[in-house]
C-alpha cells in the first residue's frame, strides 16, 4: 500500500444499493511495465482500487499518469508484447481476467466489460455503416437472430438519443457528427448490456454543449441499469458532475480515493489539492475593470465567409465565419473570446493579426483601419499586435535555437542581433525559464515550458496588444495554472492588453475582464464578465454556463488562492 | 449512382484537354528535334524518297507559319490521321490498332498477376511482421523492385526455355502451329506465361511493399482498436477490419500506374519478341520512325487516361465516402 | 552530437549499412576505372566469346573481343554519373515547381498541379525513348529526359511538405514576427521539408539508373558510352551461346539499384522524427 493518505476505499458509496455485494472490478496490486525505452519502467505501480456495482468510479490524473493503461488493461488491449502486466491481479466478479484464456476473455470484451474511447472521429470503421458496427457485437456475444439484431440496434440507436434511429443504422461514419458518433459507440458498448462500463475520456474531444448531453446520457445509462462506470478523465468539473467515488492517479501510482464528497471537498493528499487548486476559476480579488481612455481596437461589422468544398462541376460549400463582428478592446483590457468549435473565435483572431483578410469591415487599431493597409504599409503594425498559439508543440521551428526564435522577431525590424538576443535571455528569465535556455532547442522543453518560450517571442516585439488563441487547451491542468498566472502577472506589468480566445469559460472567468460569447460566427453577447457569468442574457450563453460540468461545486476556500506548485 | 453522368462528362472535357496538350508536345517535338521537320516525319526510310517527303510537306503544311501548321496537325489527329510510316508501308493508326491487342492481352495479365501476387504476399508479410517469413517477402521484394526487367526476362528466358525447354522462347503463339479453340489458348498461354511474369514483377513488389505499410498502418488506427473492443477474435479482426481499409488504398494507386505498364511492355516485348506496340516501338527506334514512336506515345497516354477513368469508378463503388459528383 | 545520432540510427538498419558497401565498391569501381582497366573499354583486347576466367579474363569477353570486366568497371561512371546528374536536375526543377505550388497556393498552386498532372498521364519510359530518339542519344539529352519524366513525384512531396508547414504555427509567427517570405522560406520551411526530399532523391537515383539501363538496352544510350544497359543489349542475340555477356552487366545494375534503395531506406529510418508527441505537459 502506498504510504500517502488514502481515504478507505471500503467505505460504502451512499449510492450502493448493496453494500456487501462483491465488487465488480477488484484491481490487486497491478503493475504495467512499459519497453525499456520509455522514459520509466512502470506505467502503472502496484494499482488497487475496487469498483462496486452501481456507481460511477472518476479516475483522474494527468498525461502520464497510467489512467488509461489501466483501463486497457482491464479490457485486455494493452498493445503487448511492449507493454505488458508485470504483475498484479485484475479481478472479475471474483475471476483473475489475467489468467483467463484467451476465448474467455473475448467473450468477456464488448459482451460484460465494454468500452468507449476518447476520439470519436476516428474509432469507427470508416468503410462499415454504423448499424453493421453495433449488430457485430451482437453477433459475437448473444444469439439473437439477424432480425432480432437489426431490431435492437434500432432501440439501442432510440436510447442513446440518435434522431431518426431506423435510417441512421444505414448511415456510414462520415455523414455523423463528433456528438453522434459518440452516442453510436455508447450504443455498442451497451449493445449485449454489460456490467461494467469504462469510457476513456469520451467526452474530452466533444464541445462543451455535447458534452453535456452525453455525461447526461452516460449518468441515465448507469442509473437506469444499475451499472459500474469507470469514468478516466482530467477535467474535475466532469468529475464534480458525475462521480460517486474518486481515484487520483500520478506517474501510475494512485494517490487517494474516496467518495467524491470526500475527495473534492476534503482532499487530503498534496497532489489532489494541488490539482484542485489549479482548476481554472474566477478570483474573487480581481478589481473590477473600468476602461479608461480612447479603445485600443476597435472592429466593426467584420464579415468573414469561406468557401469549402466545390470544383468545375460543383458548388461549393458557404461557411460563415464572422458575421457583423463588432468589438473594443481598451488599453489594459483582457477581452475573453469564448465559443465552441465553428464558431469562429480563431478567425476572428487571425483577422486581427493580419493572418487572414475579413471581406469586409474595419478594423480600427488606435484610429488607424488596418484592413485598408497593404502588406508594407501593415508591418510596422506588426510589433504592436502579436500572438501566442495553441499547440505548444507546433509554434516553435524545431532547427532553431530558442534565443534565435526569440530574437529573430526584433532582428527582423533592425534591431542589432547581440543586443536583441540580450533581450532574449532577459525576456527568458521574465516568464520563468532559465536565460540558458537561449542556446537550446524546443524538443529540450515540455509543453508548458514551450508555452512560456511563445509567450517570451511575442513580448520581444514590445506589443501593446496580445491575442492568446487558446494558449492553454493543450495543457495539463496544473501547468494550466502556471501559465495563466504568467500570462496575468506579464499584462499588469506591462499593462498589455489582451485578447484571449478560449472554449473553456472557467479559463475565460480566471484571466479576462470582458467576455463576448461567439455562436457561428456572431457575437450574441458581451459584456463584464461578472455579469455574463452571473446573469447572462442570451440563451446560447445561457446553455453554455449551464453546460460547464460540475457547476454546483464549489473549490473549497483554503485551495482558492493557490497558484499550483511547479510539476 | 447519383454524380455518374456529370463525373463522366467532366473526366472526359478533362482527358480531351489532356490528349490535345500531347498532340501539341508532339508537333513541339517534331520541330524541335535537329534538322528538317519534313525529314522528320519522313523518318530514316522515308526521307530517302523525295518524293514522299514533298507529299508530307502539302500534307502538313510545313512550309506554312507555325500556328496554321499546328491547327493542320490537330485537325488530321482529330480524324484519326496519325501519319504514314513508309517503312512499314502502312498508316500509324492500322499498325498501331493492329498491334493494340498482343499488348493488351500481357500488361494486363501482367498487372492482374502484379495485383493479386503482390497483395497476398504483402498480407502475409505484414500479418506475421518481424518473422522470418516476413523478412523473406520484403527481401524478395526489394530484389524484384531492383532487378531491371529486362535481364530478368533474359534470364528465365535462359533457364526455362534454353537450359529446360519448358517454355517458348519467343512470340505470341507457335507459328504454322495450325492449332484452334482450346489447344490455341493453352499454347498463347504457354507464350504468355514468361513475359507477363517478367512485366509483372517490378509491381508485384510495389504493390506488397505498399499492401504491408498499408495494413500496418490501419492495425494502429482507432476503429481496430474498437473492433478488438468488441471481442472479436485476432483473425476477425484483420479481415473484416484491417484488409478492407488497408488494400483500397493501394487498389487506387495500382489502378493509375496501371497505364505505366506500357513503357515496360517496351522492353518485354523486344525481349520475348511478342508482336505488340512496344514490339513496334523498338523496331521504330531502330528505324528512325518518328510517326510510329509518336503514334504510339499518343495512345499509351489514351490508355493511362482511360485506366485513370477506371479506377476512380471502383473507386467510388467501394468507398462510400466519395462522391463522384464532387 | 546530431550527426552521431544519425550515423547511430542508420547503422541500426543493417540493410543500409550493407547498401552503403555495396555502393562504396561501386564507386571506388568507378573511379578507379581507368586506373584499373586503363585500355577504354571498346577495345578488343582477348578473343571474342571467352568465357569467365578463361585465358586472363576475369569475366570473359564479348562478341567483338571486349573485356567485360573492363566494361563493368566503366560502366559504373556512367551509370553514376548520369543517375546523380539527372536526379539533381530533376530536384531542381520540381522542389521549385512544388515549393511555389504550396506556399503561395491559390491559382499559382492550380496552374501548377495541372501542369504536373499533365506529366503523371504520360507513362514516364515511353516518354523518355521518344525524346532521347528525337533528339538524338546523348548525354545532354538522356539527362535530360530522365529529369522530365523524374520531377513530378519531387514537386508533389515538395508540394505537399510546403503546404502542411506553411499552416505549421511556427511558420505563422515568423509571419507575424515580420519575417520575409524569402526568409521563411529558407530558414522556417526547407529546413523542416529536407529529410522526406533527401529519402526521395536516394530512392530516385536508383530508377534513373535502371532508366538510363533501359535506354542503353534499347539502343539509345549515349554511343561514346560503354553502359551497363547497353551490354546487356549487345548480348540478347546470343544468350544461348553466351550466358555471361548478359548476366555480369545485369548483376552489376541490380546490386547498384539495390543498394541505392537500401540507402534509401536507411536514410528514412535515420531522418523521419520519431518524435512522439505527448501530448498534455
Amino acid at each position: 500500500m502506498n504510504a500517502v493518505a488514502v481515504s478507505s476505499s471500503s467505505a460504502p458509496s451512499p449510492v450502493t444499493a448493496f453494500p456487501n455485494r462483491q465488487p465488480l472490478l477488484d484491481v490487486r496490486g497491478l503493475s504495467i511495465a512499459l519497453p525499456p525505452s520509455a522514459d520509466r519502467e512502470l506505467a502503472v505501480d502496484a494499482l488497487t482500487f475496487t469498483l462496486n456495482p452501481n456507481e460511477i468510479l472518476c479516475v483522474v490524473g494527468e498525461s502520464g499518469s497510467g489512467k488509461s493503461m489501466t483501463a486497457h488493461a482491464v479490457m485486455g488491449l494493452l498493445p503487448v508484447p511492449s507493454v505488458r502486466v508485470a504483475a498484479g491481479a485484475l479481478l472479475f466478479k471474483g475471476n483473475n481476467v489475467l489468467t483467463m484464456s484467451e476465448p474467455e476473455q473475448r467473450a468477456l470484451r464488448g459482451g460484460r466489460i465494454a468500452m468507449v474511447f476518447q476520439e470519436p472521429m476516428t474509432a469507427l470503421n470508416p468503410l462499415m455503416r454504423v448499424g453493421d458496427q453495433v449488430e457485430e457485437s451482437l453477433r459475437i456475444h448473444t444469439d439473437l437472430d439477424r432480425t432480432a439484431r437489426k431490431a435492437r440496434v434500432i432501440e439501442l440507436f432510440a436510447q442513446v438519443g440518435l434522431p431518426n434511429p431506423a435510417e441512421l443504422v444505414r448511415s456510414y461514419p462520415f455523414r455523423l457528427s463528433g456528438g453522434q458518433r459518440q452516442r453510436v459507440m455508447i450504443a455498442l458498448a451497451l449493445a449485449c448490456e454489460p456490467d461494467v462500463l469504462i469510457a476513456d475520456e469520451p467526452t474530452t474531444a466533444l464541445d462543451v454543449t455535447t458534452q453535456k448531453q452525453i455525461l447526461d446520457l452516460i449518468r441515465a445509462i448507469q442509473a437506469e441499469r444499475q451499472m459500474g462506470v469507470m469514468f478516466i478523465t482530467h477535467d474535475f468539473g466532469v468529475v464534480a458532475e458525475i462521480a460517486h467515488r474518486v481515484a487520483v492517479m500520478r506517474h501510475g501510482k494512485l494517490v487517494e480515493i474516496g467518495t467524491a464528497d470526500e475527495v473534492l471537498n476534503r482532499p487530503s493528499h498534496p497532489y489532489t489539492r494541488q490539482l484542485i487548486a489549479s482548476v481554472p476559476h474566477a478570483m474573487g480579488d480581481r478589481p473590477p475593470f473600468t476602461p479608461a481612455g480612447e479603445p485600443l481596437l476597435l472592429a466593426e461589422g467584420l464579415h468573414k465567409t469561406f468557401h469549402v468544398g466545390g470544383g468545375l462541376f460543383k458548388k461549393g460549400k458557404e461557411v460563415t465565419a464572422g458575421k457583423n463582428i463588432s468589438l473594443t478592446i481598451h488599453p489594459g483590457e483582457t477581452v475573453g473570446l469564448v465559443g465552441e468549435s465553428g464558431s469562429g473565435k480563431s478567425t476572428l483572431g487571425r483577422s486581427v493579426m493580419g493572418l487572414m483578410k475579413p471581406d469586409s469591415g474595419r478594423l480600427l487599431y488606435k484610429g488607424t483601419d488596418l484592413l485598408s493597409l497593404d502588406r508594407r504599409a501593415f508591418r510596422p503594425f506588426r510589433r504592436e499586435i502579436q500572438m501566442v498559439f495553441q499547440d505548444p508543440y507546433a509554434s516553435l521551428n524545431p532547427r532553431r535555437m530558442v534565443g534565435e526564435i526569440i530574437a529573430q522577431g526584433p532582428i527582423a525590424f533592425g534591431e542589432a542581433p547581440a543586443q536583441a538576443m540580450a533581450r532574449a535571455s532577459e525576456l527568458l528569465t521574465m516568464v520563468g525559464l532559465d536565460a540558458s535556455a537561449a542556446k537550446r532547442f524546443p524538443h529540450e522543453f515540455s509543453g508548458g515550458q514551450r508555452q512560456r518560450i511563445s509567450i517570451a517571442r511575442a513580448l520581444a516585439m514590445g506589443p501593446s496588444l496580445l491575442i492568446a488563441d487558446e494558449p492553454v487547451s493543450a495543457l495539463d491542468v496544473s501547468v494550466q495554472a502556471q501559465v495563466l498566472a504568467l500570462l496575468d502577472d506579464i499584462r499588469h506589468r506591462l499593462n498589455l492588453s489582451m485578447l484571449f480566445i478560449t472554449h473553456d469559460l472557467r479559463v475565460a472567468s480566471r484571466v479576462c475582464d470582458t467576455i463576448a460569447v461567439m455562436q457561428r460566427g456572431s457575437i450574441v453577447e458581451m459584456g463584464p464578465a461578472a455579469e455574463v457569468f452571473g446573469n447572462p442574457q442570451h440563451p446560447y450563453t445561457q446553455s453554455l454556463i449551464d453546460a460547464i460540468p460540475g457547476r454546483g461545486w464549489e473549490i473549497p476556500a483554503d485551495l482558492s488562492h493557490g497558484e499550483g506548485v511547479s510539476a | 449512382m447519383a454524380g455518374l453522368p456529370r463525373f463522366l462528362a467532366g473526366r472526359l472535357i478533362k482527358a480531351i484537354v489532356i490528349l490535345f496538350a500531347i498532340v501539341v508536345i508532339n508537333f513541339l517535338l517534331v520541330h524541335a528535334a535537329p534538322g528538317d521537320p519534313a525529314m522528320v516525319m519522313a523518318g530514316e526510310a522515308g526521307a530517302a524518297d523525295p518524293k514522299f517527303v514533298e507529299q508530307l510537306r502539302q500534307q502538313f503544311g510545313l512550309d506554312r507559319p507555325l500556328l496554321e501548321q499546328l491547327a493542320t496537325y490537330v485537325s488530321h489527329v482529330a480524324t484519326g490521321d496519325l501519319g504514314f510510316s513508309y517503312r512499314q508501308q502502312q498508316s500509324v493508326w492500322d499498325l498501331l490498332l493492329a498491334r493494340l491487342p498482343a499488348t493488351l492481352v500481357l500488361t494486363l495479365t501482367a498487372f492482374v498477376f502484379a495485383l493479386v501476387v503482390g497483395i497476398i504476399l504483402g498480407t502475409l508479410a505484414a500479418v506475421r511482421a518481424g518473422s522470418v517469413s516476413d523478412s523473406a517477402i520484403t527481401v524478395l521484394a526489394l530484389l524484384a523492385y531492383a532487378t531491371p526487367i529486362y535481364w530478368v526476362g533474359l534470364m528465365l528466358m535462359l533457364l526455362f526455355s534454353v537450359q529446360l525447354g519448358w517454355l517458348p522462347a519467343f512470340g505470341y503463339e507457335t507459328v504454322g502451329g495450325g492449332l484452334s479453340g482450346f489447344a490455341r489458348m493453352i499454347d498463347i498461354g504457354e507464350h504468355l506465361l514468361l513475359p507477363a511474369l517478367t512485366l509483372g514483377m517490378f509491381y508485384m513488389a510495389v504493390y506488397a511493399r505498399m499492401t504491408r505499410a498499408s495494413i500496418l498502418e490501419v492495425r494502429d488506427m482507432d476503429f481496430v482498436k474498437t473492433a478488438r473492443a468488441k471481442g472479436l477474435s485476432h483473425g476477425a479482426v484483420v479481415v473484416r477490419h484491417v484488409l478492407r481499409n488497408a488494400i483500397l488504398p493501394v487498389i487506387t494507386v495500382a489502378g493509375v500506374q496501371a497505364g505505366h505498364l506500357i513503357g515496360g511492355s517496351i522492353l518485354i516485348e523486344t525481349v520475348f519478341a511478342w508482336p505488340g506496340l512496344g514490339r513496334l516501338a523498338f523496331e521504330a527506334v531502330l528505324q528512325r520512325d518518328y510517326q510510329v514512336l509518336l503514334g504510339i506515345f499518343f495512345i499509351s497516354s489514351v490508355m493511362v487516361i482511360v485506366f485513370n477513368i477506371l479506377t476512380d469508378l471502383i473507386y467510388s463503388l467501394v468507398d462510400p465516402r466519395i462522391d463522384l459528383a464532387r | 552530437m546530431q550527426s552521431m545520432n544519425f550515423w547511430r540510427a542508420y547503422a541500426r538498419n543493417k540493410g543500409a549499412v550493407i547498401g552503403l558497401l555495396i555502393m562504396a565498391v561501386v564507386v571506388v569501381l568507378g573511379l578507379f576505372a581507368p586506373l584499373i582497366y586503363p585500355e577504354s573499354p571498346w577495345d578488343m583486347v582477348n578473343a571474342p566469346f571467352l568465357g569467365p576466367m578463361e585465358e586472363g579474363s576475369l569475366l570473359g569477353t564479348d562478341t567483338l573481343g571486349r573485356d567485360i570486366a573492363s566494361g563493368i568497371a566503366h560502366g559504373a561512371r556512367v551509370s553514376l554519373l548520369i543517375g546523380l546528374t539527372s536526379t539533381a536536375v530533376a530536384l531542381v526543377i520540381g522542389v521549385t515547381l512544388g515549393a511555389l505550388a504550396g506556399f503561395f497556393g491559390g491559382w499559382v498552386d492550380d496552374t501548377l498541379m495541372r501542369f504536373t498532372e499533365l506529366f503523371q498521364t504520360i507513362p514516364n519510359f515511353v516518354l523518355t525513348v521518344v525524346l532521347v530518339a528525337i533528339f538524338t542519344p546523348s548525354q545532354g539529352s538522356i539527362v535530360l529526359a530522365i529529369a522530365i519524366v523524374s520531377w513530378p513525384p519531387l514537386a508533389r512531396l515538395a508540394r505537399a511538405e510546403f503546404m502542411a508547414l506553411r499552416s505549421r504555427e511556427f511558420v505563422q509567427a515568423a509571419i507575424t514576427t515580420g519575417q520575409s517570405n524569402a526568409t521563411i522560406i529558407f530558414r522556417e520551411i526547407l529546413p523542416n521539408s529536407l529529410s522526406p526530399l533527401i529519402v526521395s532523391s536516394s530512392l530516385m537515383v536508383a530508377t534513373a539508373v535502371l532508366l538510363e539501363s533501359s535506354l542503353s538496352f534499347l539502343g539509345l544510350g549515349d554511343p561514346n558510352a560503354m553502359s551497363w544497359g547497353y551490354m546487356v543489349g549487345a548480348a540478347r542475340t546470343v544468350i544461348r551461346q553466351a550466358w555471361w555477356m548478359s548476366f555480369f552487366p545485369g548483376l552489376a545494375i541490380l546490386l547498384t539499384v539495390l543498394a541505392l534503395n537500401l540507402i534509401g531506406e536507411g536514410l528514412n529510418d535515420a531522418l523521419n522524427p520519431r518524435v512522439a508527441r505527448k501530448g498534455k505537459a
